[in-house]
């Protein structure tokens, strides 16, 4: 059986009050964030078993929303998830250089992740940072103006963070 | 240059953080409205102000107000629509993460004025960090007695919540928006019933844009008549344009919608011109929904006017030969850019985010960025052409809600402004392979930069 | 009070008449019945929230009410947009509609499967009858088209996703219906699914409704896979005492043999009364059910039964011609000379004089 931490769970529960009583269902995508962010990075159908009986929802409810929304990952991902714009402003400012780039340097393709678990690259839509394209997501953050030294610098970095905390 | 009325202090320091915020005069709108105002002299000050939705359908924001239902007993919400994300448009997030007070702000004195005790705003998942820096914001509003039971002894309750999403462009669509908010796929409602009569949990609910409720905060503490004074016409205030694309300076700029679109792409004040000294090509001033205009069509419209960057200029000659000022994402195409491409990658985005609901966006999106793909790629025929004009025509004005339309538009534009650069990527099949840029010869020899 | 009572006029194409406050246009328009009503592949009028879907029924409204008598501005969906006093409606008069309606089933069907030869569907089937009416011939689709894997919900349901037109009445069914929803819509965009997510079978009392109410393929009645074609079969209908249900079913026979049980279907095809599972999978024997006679169904319909009876073949006047002898030899005359050929026009043909030569000659 999983279970959210203690300082989760009263997040949850401080997210539940912000609805009206017998609305909880509403706090599912905030909680879905949760539960992947303490779950490993993506929401396994225990995960969500698990959400939807806090939320007291049929499972269903929960596989609906989870399956809708692109930032809920349904398999496991890399510990870092590169996750590059291609949508018009970004293309007109070589975000396709830099898929390539990318895709070269990790030796990897779209959708997929590094056989060492570290890496993974997704493509996704517009993420709204068109005047600093090219972009990608890189966890909480957005990595913006991208080159490709910009690129390599950023892999180096994950791979210290990784190490340092190991 | 023109008058600033929401970034005009965003770059002050520690404007972020609420005492600094305070000391540049915020909140002051606040305590105007609440202590001399009622909810509905708010609503018409706003009504007067002549303020048009920001979020892209320029709807009259006084009037949507005015709509909202007000049954016995039954809680109403203003929502606030944060989930910008219409390819192009950045504004809203430069808002929010540089003066996060204006716009709660903004949400207090909204709410006043249509009863809303309990406020959201939905902004989409991505944002993460400005998530965080809004409920820095909130928290530090509550503190200082801007928000929660009794707001400055009025007897106003305020809450405001923050509900982030989880990636979906459709959910700024603002039925889809409200479907999201009580945890559901974002799928938008059928309409009548409208929100504001059953909106949220089926309580009447207006749902705002970002920039329109940030825009009642200055329309409070100058008053209607001032507010409206700026601009012309019907567009009255000021816009914020996220330009970006082939120019020297992408970024947020604030403009009181007289300013000419020349001026707009190659004054330094803004966009700064064309990178490379290369010369215009096309531009989509509105988000990506809206139709791309070639150069010739842009800096001046069919009658020879000048296009001024408003509400009515832009949309001067009808789609035929105008566009719309949409949401504000304004993108520049340099001379080597391909349209054919660009307009792949906006029917790749309208596909990816179709909810799947009906049936003409849903298999329509699909099957023509199928076809796009084809011409791109140098397998086009010219057949395929008319087949995608004729495709956006079906999808266009039969679907649920406005993404349909949204995914035709630019599809439509593309082939009517710029219909022999895909026939050219069909007679050029080779040369189109292994080319990923256009034709020239669109760049109006007059507007060299 | 009167005014309570007061009904509303509405015009659809050219006929009209009165209806409650609050009645859709469909509605209104299977008032009038025939032709005039639109098609509808999601709605469903005893599932709440159906409908605004499939856009099959899109139609005009031309004047929005006598009090506001402005045309609206799209196409609307007729089964979620109620008529107001004095509307004027135009669904089959409309060009605009039907041009409409001709793209959303030609969308409808760019990724359907076309597998009718083998769908247990065909002959009854929502989204067969109306591509005869609004299809075009060939396809402009020249892309492979989406698949899913088939998998089954169950003992008794199968679910061919490859077929499904994402009409959401099963969901509606399953939510209504049901106390607890197994499935439902998965995945978003020309993507979406309807499943369980971890594949678990649909065990509900009720839950066998989702095949008739589903307008295509998609949701089977494994009990009667491959067993039969409808039209091949004998509908009738029939009864029992169900503690579950009213017990009230249309069988599908051959002889003796039940091939299988459906709900009772009225003239929009939608079902009268749910029946349970036992009624539908587990009861097919004739004994057990009483039967009380041959259900009548449309006999534009394939399967109506009697589709024949009371038609009258056409005389064939040969055999009286020959009064008995048998011909030596029968030809095609169309083959004999091109005067012969119906597409011809015979006035335009070289040889004998014919009227036109005497013009003028006195």
């Amino acid at each position: 059986m999983i279970k959210f931490s203690d300082d989760r769970l009263a997040k949850v529960q401080e997210l539940v009050s912000h609805y009206p009583e017998g609305k909880q269902k509403s706090a599912l995508l905030p909680v879905l964030h949760i539960a992947q962010e303490q779950f490993g990075g993506w929401l396994s159908t225990e995960t969500m078993d698990y959400v939807a009986s806090l939320l007291h929802i049929e499972p269903i409810e929960v596989y609906e929303v989870a399956t809708f929304y692109s930032m809920y990952n349904l398999k496991p991902v890399g510990k870092y998830m590169f996750e590059v714009c291609q949508t018009g402003p970004c293309m007109l400012n070589g975000s396709d250089q830099i898929i390539d780039y990318i895709k070269q340097t990790l030796g990897i393709g779209v959708g997929e992740t590094t056989p060492d678990g570290m890496f993974s690259l997704k493509t996704v839509e517009c993420l709204g940072a068109c005047g600093y394209a090219p972009m990608m997501q890189l966890g909480k953050t957005f990595r913006e103006n991208l080159t490709k030294e910009k690129v390599d610098a950023i892999i180096e970095e994950c791979r210290r963070t990784a190490a340092t905390n190991n | 240059m023109g008058r600033k009325l929401l970034l005009e202090k965003a770059h002050v320091e520690g404007i972020r953080g609420y005492e600094v915020y305070r000391r540049e005069g915020g909140y002051r709108s606040v305590e105007k409205a609440l202590k001399s105002m009622t909810p509905d002299q708010v609503t018409d000050e706003v009504k007067k102000s002549g303020l048009r939705g920001r979020g892209g359908a320029g709807f009259p924001t006084g009037m949507k107000w005015s709509f909202i239902a007000k049954p016995e007993g039954v809680p109403r919400h203003l929502v606030c629509n944060a989930d910008e994300s219409e390819p192009g448009t950045f504004k809203d997030r430069y808002l929010m993460e540089f003066i996060p007070h204006l716009l709660i702000e903004g949400l207090i004195v909204s709410s006043f004025a249509l009863g809303s005790n309990v406020t959201y705003i939905y902004i989409r998942g991505e944002y993460a960090w400005i998530t965080d820096i809004l409920e820095q914001a909130i928290a530090e509003a509550k503190q200082n007695g801007w928000l929660g039971k009794n707001i400055l002894g009025t007897g106003f309750d305020l809450e405001i919540y923050v509900h982030r999403g989880a990636g979906a462009y459709i959910c700024g669509e603002e039925t889809a928006l409200l479907e999201s908010l009580e945890g559901k796929r974002g799928n938008p409602r059928i309409k009548p019933p409208f929100p504001a009569v059953k909106g949220v949990w089926d309580r009447p609910t207006v749902v705002n844009n970002v920039e329109t409720l940030a825009a009642v905060v200055p329309i409070i503490n100058f008053g209607s008549e001032e507010y409206a004074k700026i601009g012309v016409g019907k567009s009255t205030g000021t816009k914020l344009i996220s330009a970006c694309g082939n120019i020297n300076k992408p970024g947020v700029y604030e403009i009181d919608m007289t300013i000419s679109v020349e001026e707009f792409i190659y004054s330094d004040e803004y966009c700064g011109g064309i990178p490379n000294g290369k010369k215009l090509k096309a531009c989509i001033p509105g988000g990506s929904s809206v139709p791309i205009l070639p150069a010739n069509l842009l800096l001046k419209t069919a009658k020879g006017d000048t296009r001024i960057m408003n509400y009515e200029s832009l949309a001067d000659g009808g789609f035929p030969k105008g566009s719309m000022m949409g949401s504000g994402g304004f993108i520049v195409f340099d001379e080597d850019q391909c349209v054919v491409r660009h307009t792949l990658t906006l029917a790749r985005f309208y596909r990816h985010e179709s909810c799947g609901q009906c049936s003409p966006c849903r298999e329509g999106t699909g099957w023509m960025e199928k076809i796009l793909k084809n011409i791109e790629c140098g397998k086009g025929k010219i057949s395929d052409i008319d087949l995608l004009w004729d495709i956006q025509r079906k999808i266009e004005g039969n679907t649920i809600c406005p993404l349909g339309d949204a995914a035709a538009w630019p599809v439509a534009a593309a082939i009517r402004h710029f219909r022999d650069e895909f026939e050219w990527h069909v007679t050029h099949a080779e040369e189109a392979q292994k080319r990923n840029y256009g034709l020239a010869h669109y760049a109006d020899p007059l507007v060299v930069a | 009070m009167p005014d309570d009572k007061k009904l509303f006029k509405v015009t659809i194409d050219n006929i009209t008449i009165e209806v409650e406050p609050g009645t859709s246009i469909l509605n209104a328009a299977r008032k009038i019945g025939g032709d005039v009503a639109p098609p509808a592949m999601c709605y469903y009028s005893k599932l709440k929230g159906s409908g605004g879907k499939c856009r099959t029924c899109l139609v005009e409204v031309s004047q929005g009410s006598t009090a506001d008598p402005r045309p609206m501005p799209k196409l609307v969906a007729s089964c979620r947009t109620n008529v107001m006093d004095g509307m004027v409606v135009k669904n089959i008069t409309s060009e605009k509609v039907i041009d409409a309606r001709n793209g959303v089933v030609e969308f409808l069907l760019i990724n359907h499967p076309l597998d009718c030869p083998i769908c247990d569907q065909a002959g009854e089937c929502d989204l067969q009858d109306l591509s005869y009416e609004h299809g075009t011939e060939g396809t402009r689709f020249e892309f492979v088209r989406r698949t899913f894997e088939k998998h089954d919900l169950g003992p008794y349901i199968q679910l061919h996703m490859t077929r499904c037109i994402l009409c959401y009445r099963c969901v509606f069914a399953a939510d209504q219906l049901t106390d607890k929803r197994q499935h439902g819509i998965l995945d978003r965009g020309d993507h979406s699914e309807i499943a369980t997510y971890i594949k678990q079978s649909l065990d509900h009392d009720f839950i066998g409704n989702v095949i008739d109410v589903c307008p295509v393929g998609a949701l089977t009645d494994k009990t009667f896979r491959f067993k039969n074609r409808v039209w091949f079969l004998k509908p009738q209908d029939a009864h029992r005492d169900c503690p579950r249900c009213a017990g009230k079913v249309r069988l599908w026979t051959r002889g003796e043999e039940v091939f299988r049980v459906t709900a009772r279907r009225d003239q929009w095809g939608e079902v009268e009364d749910w029946i349970c599972n036992e009624c539908r999978f587990e009861k097919k024997k004739a004994s057990d059910w009483v039967i009380e006679g041959p259900t009548l169904i449309s006999r534009h319909s394939v399967i109506s039964a009697g589709h024949y009876v009371g038609m009258k073949m056409p005389r064939e006047p040969l055999p009286e011609v020959m009064g008995g002898r048998k011909p030596k030899l029968l030809m095609d005359i169309h083959s004999v000379s091109e005067v012969n050929d119906p597409n011809i026009d015979l006035s335009k043909i070289e040889g004998p004089a014919h009227s036109t030569d005497f013009v003028n000659k006195g």
